[in-house]
């Protein structure tokens, strides 16, 4: 390697890792402003922002949800296996919203005339897992968990 | 690089592809296969995606979207990868085939970003219930999409095309601090785009069944990438060399 390459490649080299430490503070300095959103149990922490918008994601508890028989209005809780939380919303929900699956509630952490912090949401979204198979491997899995005398949790 | 070694046949092959001349005519000899092969696959990948592979168990007919969304967003991060290791060629050794190569990937990185935005954008609204949200893995996945244009308009800007081609060099080698920050956005932040699926260590959580036309689509993609490359890379040094005499003996207007 001729001297003048090996200079260039020095330099290059160095921008590279320049660049790369450079970010590398940013994504640290950065960390909590990235989190897309709080579990119930960082909530219950009081991690969340108060009296703003924030958004939170867990499970939806089986057989929490209630449906208001006269309008779109909907409760559920939501829960991180630590803490559970519930949730009240107006509005369409999206199609993979069901009990026992992820979601993310946008609302506010509403503590005024309850016992308990009730989460107000003003938009849901249904998060799926990185999993995909068919439906007759679905249904077998759940049968060998089953036999196994497993349940999901 | 030291005279003994030019007989090593592959650093002879490299020393011959750095020549324009050559590139032009070795990569005028495969394109014709590289498209048949892309369009192949890509064809047989379609089918296989759209009517025979079984739906999911969860979201059933639409996740068939993955097999455009997937490969694509692998390739706008293996071609800015492919990009940045031609980039860091062209500076140290200053290999004009490098130069071209690299900026000649430019567009199509950019192309397979957008189409991984649009496809992302799709498929999310009915599974979601959004279009768009500002997660870590959307929202770097979309800088990803900027830093592209900002190299294309760089490459653009500058008058001298071999200059041009070393300051957005430059750009592209910077902007590879994004591709780490895509790639672990999901295991580093909480975010409503899932985790990952598919693994080259251990094993991955798609159905066996799935996945023939996951991997059809992900090697028509990077065939249609190599393809799409030499193009416009041929079109590019033409144009760059068109006073230079191997130009001109191939157009027959040589003395």
């Amino acid at each position: 390697m001729t001297p003048t390459r090996r200079r260039r490649l020095l330099i290059v080299l160095s921008i590279i890792v320049g660049a790369g430490l450079a970010t590398t503070l940013v994504v640290f300095a950065l960390k909590e402003n990235m989190l897309f959103f709080y579990r119930p149990a960082e909530v219950a922490q009081g991690l969340a922002p108060v009296d703003t918008a924030f958004r939170m994601g867990g499970m939806v508890v089986d057989g929490s949800v209630v449906r208001a028989d006269d309008s779109l209005a909907v409760q559920f809780d939501l829960t991180d296996y630590q803490e559970t939380i519930t949730v009240q919303y107006e509005g369409i929900l999206p199609d993979l919203f069901r009990e026992g699956q992820g979601i993310i509630a946008q609302g506010k952490l509403s503590t005024q005339g309850v016992e308990r912090p009730v989460f107000e949401a003003s938009e849901v979204l249904a998060k799926h897992d990185e999993t995909y198979m068919p439906p007759e491997v679905a249904d077998a899995l759940e049968q060998s968990k089953a036999a196994r005398g497993e349940t999901t949790p | 690089m030291a005279n003994k070694q030019k007989k090593n046949p592959i650093v002879l092959f490299i020393h011959k592809t750095g020549s324009p001349e050559y590139f032009y005519k070795l990569s005028g000899r495969f394109l014709p296969w590289l498209i048949a092969i892309t369009t192949i696959l890509t064809a047989w990948g379609l089918y296989q995606a759209l009517y025979v592979v079984p739906p999911d168990y969860q979201q059933s007919e639409s996740y068939r979207i993955l097999f455009i969304h997937v490969p694509s967003a692998w390739m706008s991060m293996f071609i800015y990868a492919a990009m940045a290791v031609m980039a860091f060629i062209a500076l140290v050794w200053r290999i004009k085939v490098a130069e071209i190569c690299a900026m000649a990937s430019a567009p199509i990185g950019a192309a397979f970003t957008f189409i991984t935005l649009c496809t992302g954008a799709l498929w999310g609204k009915p599974m979601w219930g959004a279009y768009w949200v500002w997660d870590a893995r959307m929202t770097s996945e979309l800088v990803l999409l900027f830093i592209y244009l900002g190299i294309i308009a760089l490459y653009r800007s500058i008058d001298d095309r071999r200059a041009a081609a070393r300051v957005a060099s430059i750009m592209a080698l910077v902007g590879l601090v994004n591709l780490p920050i895509i790639h672990y956005s999901v295991e580093w932040w909480t975010t409503l785009h899932q985790g990952q699926t598919i693994r080259l260590t251990g094993p991955s959580s798609i159905d066996a069944s799935m996945l023939p036309p996951l991997i059809i689509m992900a090697v028509a993609t990077k065939t249609y990438f190599i393809a799409a490359m030499l193009a416009n890379a041929r079109n590019m040094l033409i144009e760059q060399d068109r006073n230079k005499s191997w130009v001109r003996r191939l157009i027959g207007d040589a003395p």
